[in-house]
């Protein structure tokens, strides 16, 4: 990537779209009040947004990550945060030596 | 490029399309789509920081990120979210990301393929700690399945960045459909 006029661009444009996104939501939800079955579906918001985020990488990688996914989630059903990544990174190590 | 966008997905996103001459529309536009997210998380994040002076928002929230974010959520299960703790994280978010994409940048050509270390699946193992932390039952278990297929599909047929829009979207209209009428 060479530091020309069309790369500084592009990145300037990413910088402000990528703030107006930050801060948007603060002026947006003083508007709003959610009851309901909204209120329902704007709490699982979170859940929603990581899940859509890690899917392809989870379902559409191949067998060594969506088995390691399923060795992740049963680690995080007692583990903490930190020791979760590191089963799931030394889970996706050992299962790809096997698979690919 | 970390100094100014400070976001990590999107900027994956922009070096994938990132080509010459530079597609500067398309890469605006991805990031935009990717970080549309951003907006959802800030909305839920607004009455939380209601007590914030608009200087500390207007800082704070400049490095919002899905991890900085995430843990807010879970501080606030417990108690007030403060803006020391706020911004403290968003500045160790900030301090640590320009880092080490910048050391990456020197010597991502010494390390060879990132994928021999398992360190590209750290970032879903963490996300995956993070659901784990949000977790509320039913109405979370329809979102994440709702969610996890519709991402998937979009991701095969239309291709990123469409998969996280489509996928959150997909979650949502879930659990709105699944919710009881009343308020919990």
């Amino acid at each position: 990537m060479t530091l020309s006029a069309p790369t500084i661009l592009a990145i300037i444009g990413m910088a402000i779209v990528t703030y107006a996104t930050r801060i948007g939501g603060l002026f947006f939800a003083d508007k709003l009040q959610f009851k309901g079955k909204a209120k329902a579906a704007f709490d699982e918001i979170p859940a929603a947004v990581l899940v859509s985020v890690i899917a392809p990488a989870v379902l559409t990688t191949g067998p060594a990550e969506t088995i390691a996914a399923l060795i992740t989630i049963l680690a995080a059903r007692r583990l903490p945060l930190i020791a979760v990544v590191i089963v799931g990174v030394v889970a996706v190590v050992i299962l790809r030596l096997f698979m690919s | 490029m970390s100094a100014t966008v400070c976001a990590g997905a999107a900027q994956f996103a922009a070096i994938e399309i990132w080509g010459q001459p530079v597609p500067v529309v398309a890469i605006v536009l991805s990031t935009l789509l990717v970080n549309l997210r951003n907006l959802l998380m800030s909305a839920s994040l607004a009455p939380k920081t209601a007590a914030f002076a608009t200087l500390q928002r207007l800082l704070g929230f400049y490095v919002l990120s899905d991890e900085n974010w995430a843990l807010s959520e879970r501080r606030v299960r417990e108690k007030p979210l403060t803006p020391a703790y706020f911004l403290t994280m968003g500045g160790v978010l900030y301090t640590n990301w320009v880092f080490w994409t910048t050391l990456g940048a020197f010597a991502g050509a010494f390390l060879g393929d990132p994928r021999r270390l398992g360190a590209d699946f750290a970032f879903t193992a963490l996300f995956i700690g993070l659901i784990a932390g949000f977790w509320r039952g039913r109405s979370t278990a329809s979102a994440v399945a709702a969610s996890a297929i519709a991402s998937a599909i979009a991701f095969v047929t239309l291709g990123a960045p469409w998969h996280v829009l489509i996928g959150t979207l997909a979650g949502i209209a879930a659990v709105y459909v699944a919710a009881p009428e009343e308020a919990p």
